[in-house]
This record gives C-alpha cells, sequence and structure tokens, in this order.
C-alpha cells in the first residue's frame, strides 16, 4: 500500500523522525486554518501519488491566508497526470541549506535491506545514479543486525554530508531504519532530506510504501486504508479479499494462484483477446470465494467473456464447480462462461457442473487452458 | 536419484491438527511420503490417523528421526516454526504459508544462513517439492506427476509459481515425459530457495536430463538464473515466464510480481534467458512443446 506524503510524514512522526509542522486539508478553508496553525510562510502542496507536482504547479509558496486560498483553490481538483488533487497538505515553509537523500528498501538479489544516502537530494535518485553514481552510497544491512549509530555516521560521512549535518543525518538514518523495518515498510525514502541554516535536519518529502502482509499487527493502517485509490471493482473485490486489479479488455479472467492468473492473462492475450481484468481466487479457495469473484467479474460492465482457470493444489475442483453453480444461481452473469478445471478433485468438479443443468450457451468446458483461452477469446470478440 | 527429498526421506507435519497441515499432510503419506510425525505445542501424545503428534520439533526429531519438515501454519507463527525446526537440527524445511511479512521473512533467511547453515528451506509461499515415486511435501497433487522412467530422458522442474508448477507437471504427464523431481520455490520476496539452488542440483542429478523452469515478472531472480545457467549448466532446457502483459507498478498478486521502471519485465527475463541457450516459450504449453522437442533428441 502506498501511503500519501502526508500520511507518510504522520507514519514518519511515530517514531520521531522529524518532519515540518503542517496539516491535510480538503477545502480552502481548512487549507487557511492548516496555514494559520503551521505559521507563515507555508508551502501548499497536492496529495497525489505521482512524480512531477510541482512542475504541474501542484506545488506553493504562500505568504498570507489570500494565498493560500488563491493556491489551495487551484490545487484542489487539479488533474495531475491522470490523479485528481482531493487534499493539500499545507506546512510551513522551510530555509533549506542542503538536500539531501536517504531510502531503505529490501535488496531481494542480496537479501539483504539496504540503504541509500547521497548529499544529492532533491531531484530523482534514478537521475543521480545514471549521472553521478558515485554520489549514492549503497550499503546492505543485515536484517538481523540492523543499523548502529556508528555505521550510519559511517555512512554519511562516505556519502560526503556535510560535517554538521553528520550527527542529525545519522540520527536520522537509524529512526528511518526503525521505522522502515518495526513499520514494516517495503520502502521508506526522505526526499529531499534537509540540512537548515540553523543546523538542524528533517524530512521535507516522504515516499512510504507500506506490506500489506503485515497489515495484522498494524491496527493504525485502518487510516490509510480509507483513502486507497483504488476503482469500484476494487473495491468489490477487496471486501471479498480476492486479489483484483481492473483492466481495459472484454475477458473477464479468474485463476488460482497469481502465476496462474498472469499466465492466463498472457495466453487470452496471444490468441487475440484482451483480459478485463487479474483476479486470483488464491490458494484453499472455496466456494463462497468463487461466487464473490464472479460477483465482482460481473460488476464489470465492458466483459464480455469469462474465462476460469483453476489447476487444483490446495484448491478443490469440487469446491470450484459448487461456487460456479451457486453465483449462477444467485445473479444473473451478464457473460458465459469457459472454464478449464484441472488438478485436486477436478473430476467431481466437472461431474457438478454437468448434472447441474447449465445450458451451453451459459457455460462451456474445454480440456486445456489454449482451448479454453481461445473459446473465451471467440465469445467476448462476438464470433 | 532425485533432488532434496527422496523415498528415505522422513517428514514431520508443523500444524498437523490444523485443517490445511492435516489436509495435505495426510495426501502426502497416501502418495507414499514417510509422514513420521506431527508437531503441534500443546497436542503433543495425541495422533492424527496413527501420525503421533508430539509438542516441539525437538521432540518429534528425537522420537522419529526425522530429517525434514512441512509446515503448514498460519503467517503469524511461521517465522517462529521455521526457526524451531532448524534449531533442532532439520535439515529440509519446506513452508507453504502464504502472507508472511517481508521483514520476518528476510530476517529468517539471513538468521538460517549465519546459525543453521545445514538447513535448507524451501518456500515460504511455495507448492513444496515433489520426487514422483518417492516423496511429496507440500500441497502437489501427486497424481499429475509423471513418474520418471528407469532409462531417462527425465526432467526436472522449479518454478516460482505454485499453479504453473502444476501446470508443468501437468504439460509434462499429457506428453509421458518422467520428471525426476518438481520444486516450488515460491513467489515471494526472500524465497529461501532459488532458481540457483535447484538448477545447481538439477545440473549434478545422474537421473535429470533436462530442466523447464517457470518464472514470473518482477525481481531479477531469472536473469541471475540465465547467468548462472550460461556458465554452469550443460543440460537442455525450455522455460516459461509468466506476466508478459503485465501492467507497469501493479503488485500481480504474488508480493514479488511487480515490474518497475522497466525492470524486472518478461521481456527482459526471456531474453536473458535466451541468450543462455534456453528454449523459451510463451506460454507454458508452448514450454511443454519445446521440452517435448529437446526429449525427443535425448532418446
Amino acid at each position: 500500500m502506498d501511503l500519501f506524503e502526508y500520511q507518510g510524514k504522520q507514519y514518519f512522526a511515530r517514531y520521531d523522525i522529524p518532519v515540518s509542522p503542517g496539516d491535510v486539508a480538503y477545502t480552502v478553508d481548512e487549507a487557511v486554518a492548516a496555514a494559520e496553525m503551521a505559521g507563515y510562510p507555508v508551502v501548499v502542496k497536492a496529495q497525489v501519488q505521482v512524480g512531477g507536482r510541482g512542475k504541474a504547479g501542484g506545488i506553493k509558496l504562500a505568504d498570507n491566508a489570500d494565498e493560500v486560498r488563491l493556491h489551495a483553490g487551484n490545487i484542489l481538483g487539479m488533474d495531475i497526470k491522470g490523479h485528481l488533487v482531493k487534499r493539500v497538505w499545507v506546512e510551513h515553509a522551510s530555509d533549506i541549506s542542503k538536500e539531501y537523500y536517504a531510502s531503505y528498501s529490501l535488496d531481494r538479489a542480496a537479501k539483504k535491506h539496504l540503504l541509500m544516502l547521497s548529499a544529492e537530494g532533491g531531484v530523482e535518485i534514478e537521475t543521480v545514479a545514471v549521472e553521478n553514481p558515485d554520489a549514492i552510497v549503497l550499503l546492505h544491512i543485515d536484517p538481523v543486525d540492523g543499523i548502529s549509530l556508528d555505521v550510519a555516521r559511517d555512512a554519511a560521512v562516505r556519502a560526503k554530508i556535510d560535517a554538521e549535518a553528520v550527527e542529525g543525518v545519522a540520527d536520522m538514518l537509524v529512526k528511518l531504519y526503525r521505522c522502515f523495518t518495526e513499520g514494516d515498510c517495503d520502502l521508506a525514502e526522505i526526499n529531499p532530506l534537509i540540512l537548515r541554516p540553523d543546523g538542524g535536519v528533517h524530512a521535507l518529502d516522504a515516499k512510504v510504501s507500506l506490506d500489506n502482509n503485515a497489515g495484522f499487527r498494524h491496527p493504525e493502517w485502518e487510516a490509510f486504508r480509507a483513502t486507497e485509490e483504488l476503482d469500484e471493482r476494487e473495491q468489490l473485490a477487496r471486501t471479498h479479499d480476492l486479489q483484483y486489479i481492473g483492466l481495459d479488455g472484454t475477458v473477464g479472467i479468474i485463476a488460482n494462484g497469481a502465476g496462474l492468473a498472469m499466465s492466463t492473462l498472457d495466453v487470452v492475450n496471444q490468441v487475440g483477446g484482451t483480459a478485463a481484468n487479474f483476479l486470483d481466487i488464491g490458494g484453499g479457495a472455496n466456494a463462497d470465494m468463487m461466487a464473490a469473484a464472479l460477483g465482482v467479474i460481473n460488476f464489470d460492465e465492458n466483459v464480455k467473456s469469462i474465462f476460469i482457470n483453476i489447476f487444483g493444489g490446495i484448491t478443490r475442483g469440487e469446491e470450484v464447480a459448487k461456487g460456479i453453480v451457486e453465483a449462477m444461481g444467485r445473479v444473473e452473469l451478464r457473460a458465459p462462461i469457459v472454464i478449464r478445471l484441472d488438478g485436486t478433485n477436478a473430476e467431481q468438479g466437472r461431474e457438478i457442473l454437468a448434472n447441474a443443468g447449465i445450458p451451453e450457451s451459459k457455460l462451456t468446458s474445454k480440456p486445456t487452458m489454449l482451448e479454453a483461452a481461445r473459446a473465451a477469446v471467440a465469445l467476448a470478440n462476438g464470433n | 536419484m532425485a533432488i532434496f527429498v527422496n523415498a528415505d526421506t522422513k517428514v514431520i507435519v508443523q500444524g498437523l491438527t490444523g485443517g490445511q497441515g492435516k489436509y495435505h499432510g495426510l495426501r502426502n503419506q497416501a502418495y507414499g511420503t514417510q509422514v513420521v510425525g506431527g508437531v503441534t505445542p500443546g497436542k503433543g501424545g495425541t495422533d492424527v490417523e496413527g501420525i503421533p503428534v508430539f509438542n516441539s520439533v525437538a521432540e518429534a526429531v528425537a522420537a522419529t528421526g526425522a530429517t525434514a519438515s512441512f509446515i503448514a501454519v498460519p503467517p503469524k507463527a511461521a517465522s517462529a516454526a521455521i526457526l524451531e525446526a532448524a534449531a533442532a537440527g532439520i535439515g529440509f524445511i519446506v513452508c507453504i504459508t502464504e502472507g508472511i511479512p517481508a521483514q520476518d521473512e528476510a530476517k529468517v533467511y539471513n538468521t538460517l544462513v549465519r546459525d543453521y547453515p545445514n538447513t535448507r528451506l524451501l518456500g515460504p509461499n511455495c507448492p513444496g517439492i515433489i520426487s514422483p515415486g518417492k516423496c511429496n511435501i507440500g500441497i502437489t497433487a501427486g497424481e499429475i506427476a509423471e513418474l520418471p522412467s528407469a532409462s531417462g530422458p527425465n526432467v526436472g522442474i522449479v518454478s516460482r509459481s505454485g499453479t504453473l508448477t502444476y501446470q508443468a507437471l501437468y504439460e509434462l504427464k499429457q506428453r509421458g515425459i518422467g520428471v525426476s523431481t518438481c520444486v516450488g520455490i515460491g513467489g515471494d520476496p526472500v524465497p529461501g530457495t532459488n532458481f540457483i539452488d535447484c538448477l545447481k542440483e538439477f545440473q549434478a542429478d545422474p537421473e535429470t536430463h533436462a530442466i523447464i523452469m517457470i518464472g514470473e515478472i518482477g525481481g531479477s531472480a531469472e536473469e541471475e538464473a540465465a547467468e548462472f545457467i550460461k556458465a554452469n549448466v550443460t543440460k537442455p532446457m525450455s522455460a516459461y515466464i509468466a506476466g508478459v502483459t503485465a501492467p507497469e507498478g501493479k503488485k500481480m498478486g504474488h508480493a514479488g510480481a511487480i515490474t518497475s521502471g522497466g525492470k524486472g519485465t518478461a521481456q527482459g527475463k526471456m531474453d536473458a534467458l535466451r541468450a543462455a541457450g534456453v528454449k523459451v516459450g510463451l506460454n507454458p504449453t508452448e514450454a511443454g512443446d519445446l521440452m517435448a522437442e529437446i526429449v525427443a533428441t535425448l532418446k
């Protein structure tokens, strides 16, 4: 789950990482109130999960209430690269002496945590990596050991962080690591991490991505979930705990297992069709989940055929079949189903489907993935 | 021969008294796997259809001489279960648990490397391993795996995706091609066993004559495997990479399956594998067809 900047800053604050005083605002009046609290001058920042906000006019400086009104009025409702601005973050404008970069992520190849630190912050780190790779210090951290203040200080020195900022940055690196690990982040990034003329350092931006698997130990994430930008189909899927991603095509896809679901998209594409979605009903899916999955697919008006691709392991064929029969009794599906059922108890599943009295115009069974894909695509394309 | 597990492997099931553990543990036993015990704290002294249950892995190992463990417990308990098995001297751990936090996985992996170098973890979030006719640990339906033929050629399978592992087994079965061992390494960001670990074993296994590899988008494991293949694998290979049509920046179900900034794409992985001499199919059936062609030349 990706957080908005303001949520990231709120999350940082939980781990004592200093951020500018400020607040989130959904209206112009709220923006003015936030500015009064933060103290002028302030920065009004569009809250969207896409880069290039500044260039698009989504970040403005304001010296007084009238200017806040003007800028907040312009920014709220703005479209930045297809993202609608629903809220702004208003914070006290900081005096900046230097801009640095710091982030933690998991290096999957090394199977260790990776600290990236650079004295050249404020620009895209990818750009620095290409133009001046030596300006980035990369440090692997063993998750069993974590990072000590000494190691952090050494990294700061190697990254050529200004001498007066080294202590502050090192302290920040230790706190950010705690946020990254205890806070279960996939990514915790500060860019820029600024040095102020008074010698203090703090986070001027926050990019945080949370690991959904760790949600069970973070009740505080509930507030973040409420603002996640999902389309209606994705919302519906979430309430049923289904892994769903909406796409633009016409063949609705239901498969068990992420790999098989991806592969199903690939095969549909190869035989000339387009997928309307990615939907993984997961291992151990039962009749209820299959019925819910069909409900989600049925919500999508673009769907012209539904391809159910099941290879049972934990998932049992008879459960899948029961779910389909149940769903077809409960809702009028907008599109015919083509199913390919193999693996655990597939024989029983096929029998249940064959004996359910469903007309062939609504449900056909195919023995292989390729044949089923061809049939589903033919239906979707109107042949 | 086979890799990692064979007819002598003695398996305990951590979580044998739970729904998943019982169902799959008994199925593994019915397949012929030596399932010698189960572990559930507080339920020691009971049994599940005749399989004795112990309070701890250490007790189970002492009583049964188990060498492998099948872990089927919820995400919250999985990390501790893995480390308990390693501490009790288990050499091969299969963890099917889905949804373990990435931070826990990274910690467990590095703890194993440091403190228990002789323990191999397969998974988490993997379907398990099957050496057809000898041993099946995990959730694979044993009947879809073709038995290896004494005269060969037989194929080894390594896959990052659960259901595509079954698909690969099924493709070979349809063509009557024997399987030496099929390993599902799982799609999580920090797998205990990776492609290269398996490729190394398959290359050394006299019963394996060719290898199928099933990858997916995200990360760089396939690219690293391609480098390894180029330098070390002389057995012929076919492959398939899932996710050619996946949109960028979206997690496709698996935590590990995401492309970003043009990295981790299916195309890049297919190119790397082709450059290493691997025959790459555009879907699982094509990878199976390519393997059938390879096998025909080996006969």
